[in-house]
């Protein structure tokens, strides 16, 4: 079968790639584009270490075929960054020591805002089922439970004070 | 059959160290013109936070700013020799050779600025502020970038400093196994409340409640990521994780994390941790380590939880519903 | 110096790499990457046990992008083991196995090729003859006569104190009578504890990526826990100048021991000495389960001699160390093991044989509580056995035996730093177990309230 290019769109910039049938988005994010905060695991879908949002959902790359995105919004790691500063999920991340040797992080702050984007105030349930298809084996994972538990009060925080301006 | 619980202690020491064959580490430190200092090392981070409590302990030791003191590692080409990070070693070792190195280094920056006072080095103090002062008068300070530049553009010399710590090697008596394998030992005790469904063999860790004793916590919050992790990898380890679940039986291999089995978020127990400080003789600042212990307790804590909740002891880990059904069923 | 006195030791300072972490700037070797790199996969034993009759590259060699291949004609120094860096041997693993394998896994050949996949391919097109030999993988069967012997030297254990002249079968440690205890007690506790192989399970697996520099020097990325470790031992089993090699670090993907181990580096730098070229070897996720070492299987019998008052008197424990087929940092292991099978207690008189067995099964090697995570459990589970069997309550026997500073532990060395009793007495107050008032008042400094 012969290459074709997918168009999508990388943290919000319009993208095109030539990829070969079955290569995964891990593979063209990591290797053709150099976008590596998006870690790679296992390629076998286990430890979540890969996962990017598209059109605003967590998957994981390392399983996900490069032609299933054409046209739809890609977010990574680098794309959640702000300019100046970081998201107050990452913020939330350094603050509570979520992060240890940090493989995972990527993929736990883009599950974290998947979840917060549909859930703005999460009970510590929600964040123990949204996480269950991630692999830590620093932390134990509670202070990233702790981590976007303080995110959502931070995010919770600043949208309150926009709503009074 | 029933949902039961029961509560189980356990407590251990570990070792800080290794000296099988002597432990070194060495580490180097610079002043740079603008009076930041590079520790230049060959040690790694593993995660466990090592890059931060070295620049804590060489800030410490110099008193000047945590910021202003960099960590370069590791590279063989520019760090010296280090053993490497294992054992519950590298905070110990590496922290020594760091303070001593600071020593040296601090020694020459308190020279530079007595001359540029006019001023006797005993005479003076660092605020960890950034500024050098005449005790007792406040108003006779000089800036460490004022110090830094001087030693080198005025005085000529390099603010620099060497580091080394050596457990020295012990030969292990042949006969009666004396030797002396380590530096001092750190200490823990877990409380562990587990409950046993009598029905599945499942055990559930509702909670895990440690006192651990570090000597010094050079950073808190990274001795506490330490005891968390190492508590959930500990519960992990008494109830979950083999590569070889029929040891010696070889006929099963995991190829992932579908198939090797671990705790996920839905498992973690609660938790909660004192931490108590009684500085080590050695140790730098009184440091122990601490990251291999905190994964010991929880074990034999949760063994003897399953016992006090449902009279089975287990003798072989991990503990696995299997292996809790088969010993209900043995006991009647 | 108190810690009133400290300015920033004590202070929960923000990691300094999670910046890096939480923006995904950190670079791991995998992140690393460089034009024209080859990738190295390895051809390994689909048996436990055997003899390598011959290796037939033809198949291998036709699929598109095979480069060449490795075999342990190619390594300088083959066989080699870690520790030699501190004065163990004998030398016991080859980099490539040569005329036969111990472990189904074991490496056999390395390929490179232009792509992974390709490598992959031809790596499973590899033909080996191999005559399967009888095999062991069970600590005790080991030592049996008519075990299948694994090692040139004629054992399937480490022999310890040959530096002293002396071949011994374990690590010893004696100390006291054992047996006049034995006799003395009013109970004996005899109980066999086991453990199984552990995976340390990194979120990042092992690997390295290799660059040959114009100046003759090769470059070696890698997450090795001890950069030295390494370069010195791949520069031995190269026979390559030490400064030739240039290691850099130092940020790991999660260790756990797990990366302590000298496996990957000396290979992958040997291939970029034959081709030229950069050479990456990581790690699958399946290589990191089935091929990395893990924690050691562990078997100990305990035999314990107590008083009707709950004091331990006398403790034997013979135990075993399943190192699977190689060296690798197990010898060392059982030592640190031997020094801690006693726990945090006084025990007057000591008898210890811990053994280090090879077996056909991975090996095994470092990981987080090495030795002593085993012996903590036994210990502990132990105490518990023997409180219920004396009619005492679990944190009574253990301040009754705890040691104090100023006792002699069994392996002769003076307690120094203890605080066994402090953290029990915090664990009580935290769990609202109220202690009586003896043990309340117990410190570790007091020898002479001590030991009932």
């Amino acid at each position: 079968m012969a290459s074709r290019i997918v168009e999508f769109t990388l943290n919000g910039r319009l993208t095109e790639v030539m990829v070969k049938p079955l290569t995964t988005v891990q593979t063209v994010l990591r290797e053709q584009l150099g976008y590596t905060a998006t870690k790679s695991g296992c390629k076998q879908g286990g430890c979540g270490s890969c996962t990017v949002l598209v059109d605003g959902q967590p998957m994981m790359s390392c399983l996900l075929p490069a032609e299933d995105i054409a046209g739809q919004d890609v977010v990574t790691l680098e794309g959640l960054t702000p300019r100046d500063g970081l998201h107050p999920l990452q913020q939330a991340f350094v603050d509570n020591y979520a992060a240890q040797c940090g493989y995972c992080t990527s993929g736990m702050i883009l599950v974290g805002k998947a979840l917060l984007d549909s859930n703005p105030e999460p009970l510590r349930d929600d964040i123990i089922d949204a996480l269950a298809g991630n692999y830590c084996r620093c932390t134990a994972y509670e202070p990233i439970i702790e981590a976007i538990q303080d995110a959502a009060g931070r995010m919770a925080a600043s949208n309150g004070k926009e709503a009074h301006r | 059959m029933a949902k039961k619980r029961g509560t189980g202690m356990a407590a251990v020491n570990y070792p800080t160290g290794m000296n099988l064959g002597g432990d070194p580490s060495q580490a180097l430190i610079h002043a740079t013109t603008t009076g930041n200092f590079v520790i230049s090392l060959s040690s790694t981070d593993l995660g466990q936070g090592l890059k931060t409590v070295i620049a804590q302990i060489g800030a410490e030791t110099l008193g000047v700013p945590f910021d202003t003191v960099l960590v370069d590692t590791a590279d063989t080409d520019t760090g010296p020799h280090c053993m490497g990070t294992f054992a519950s070693r590298a905070t110990h070792r590496v922290g020594n050779a760091v303070m001593q190195a600071a020593e040296e280094a601090k020694k020459v920056m308190m020279e530079v600025a007595a001359d540029e006072l006019e001023a006797s080095a005993d005479d003076l103090e660092t605020d960890g502020q950034g500024m050098i002062r005449v005790k007792g008068s406040p108003d006779r300070a000089v800036s460490v970038i004022d110090v830094a530049l001087a030693a080198h553009f005025k005085y000529a010399r390099t603010i620099s400093g060497r580091g080394m710590f050596m457990k020295p090697k012990s030969p292990v008596d042949p006969d009666t196994g004396k030797m002396d394998p380590d530096s001092t030992e750190a200490h823990a005790c877990t409380v562990a409340e587990v409950e046993v469904d009598t029905e599945t063999g499942v055990v559930t860790v509702l909670s895990l409640r440690s006192a651990y004793e570090v000597g010094r916590q050079v950073n808190p919050g990274l001795v506490k990521g330490q005891i968390v992790g190492g508590a959930f990898m500990g519960m992990a380890h008494a109830l979950y994780e083999t590569t070889a679940p029929y040891y010696p039986a070889t006929d099963y291999a995991p190829t992932g994390f579908s198939d090797y089995v671990l705790p996920g978020p839905a498992e973690l127990p609660v938790i909660e941790s004192v931490v108590l400080e009684y500085p080590s003789a050695n140790g730098p600042y009184g440091v122990k380590g601490v990251g291999e212990m905190t994964a010991n307790s929880p074990i034999p804590a949760i063994v003897n939880a399953i016992y006090n909740a449902v009279g089975v002891r287990i003798n072989d880990l991990p503990v696995t519903p299997e292996k809790v059904l088969r010993a209900l069923e043995a006991k009647g | 110096m108190t810690a009133q006195e400290l300015n920033v030791v004590g202070q929960s300072v923000p990691r300094r790499d999670g910046l890096g972490h939480v923006t995904g700037k950190t670079v791991y070797i995998d992140d690393i990457s460089f034009p024209d790199t080859l990738y190295l996969k390895m051809v390994r034993s689909p048996i436990h046990h055997g003899i390598i009759r011959g290796i037939d590259f033809s198949e291998a060699e036709k699929v598109p992008g095979f480069v060449r291949a490795l075999t342990w004609k190619d390594v300088p120094k083959n066989i080699y083991t870690i520790l030699c860096l501190i004065g163990v041997g004998p030398d016991d693993e080859p980099v490539l196995a040569q005329d036969k394998v111990l472990w189904q896994g074991e490496q056999i050949a390395a390929i490179l090729a232009e792509s992974e996949a390709a490598a992959t391919e031809a790596a499973d097109k590899v033909r080996l003859d191999l005559e399967e030999l009888p095999a062991v993988f069970d600590v005790e069967e080991a030592l049996k006569p008519g075990a299948p012997i694994l090692k040139p030297w004629g054992t399937n254990y480490f022999v310890y104190d040959y530096e002293h002249g002396q071949s011994n079968a374990f690590r010893k440690v004696r100390y006291g009578d054992v047996q006049r205890g034995f006799d003395q007690a009013d109970y004996i506790v005899e109980e066999r504890y086991t453990t199984s192989p552990i995976e340390h399970a990194p979120t990042e697996t092992t690997g390295c990526i290799v660059r040959p520099e114009p100046n003759g020097r090769y470059t070696v990325y890698t997450n090795t826990q001890a950069l030295f470790f390494s370069l010195d031992n791949s520069a031995l089993i190269l026979q390559a100048p030490f400064q030739n090699l240039h290691f850099v670090g130092g940020t790991v993907g999660g260790g756990f021991g797990g990366k302590v181990d000298v496996i990957v580096e000396p290979i992958a730098i040997l291939a970029a000495m034959k081709t030229g070229r950069p050479v990456k070897y990581r790690y699958t996720r399946q290589e990191e389960m089935r091929i990395s070492s893990t924690r050691a299987a562990w078997r100990l019998y305990y035999k314990d001699g107590v008083m009707k008052d709950g004091r331990i008197i006398a403790r034997q424990v013979i135990s075993y160390h399943d190192a699977g087929a190689y060296n690798r940092h197990s010898p060392y292991a059982v030592t640190k093991h031997a020094a801690n099978l006693s726990g945090p207690y006084n025990i007057p008189n000591v008898h210890i044989d811990a053994h280090c067995v090879y077996t056909n099964r991975q090996p095994s090697s470092a990981m987080r509580g090495f030795g002593v995570t085993p012996a903590s459990f036994a210990v502990e589970v132990q105490m518990d056995r023997i409180a219920e069997l004396v009619g005492m309550d679990p944190w009574e026997i253990r301040f009754l035996n705890a040691y104090r500073n100023g006792d002699m532990r069994p392996h002769q060395k003076e307690v120094e730093d203890a605080t066994l009793i402090e953290v029990m007495q915090a664990a009580a107050e935290m769990t609202g177990h109220d202690l009586p008032a003896n043990l309340k008042a117990m410190s570790s400094w007091d020898k002479e309230a001590q030991h009932g």
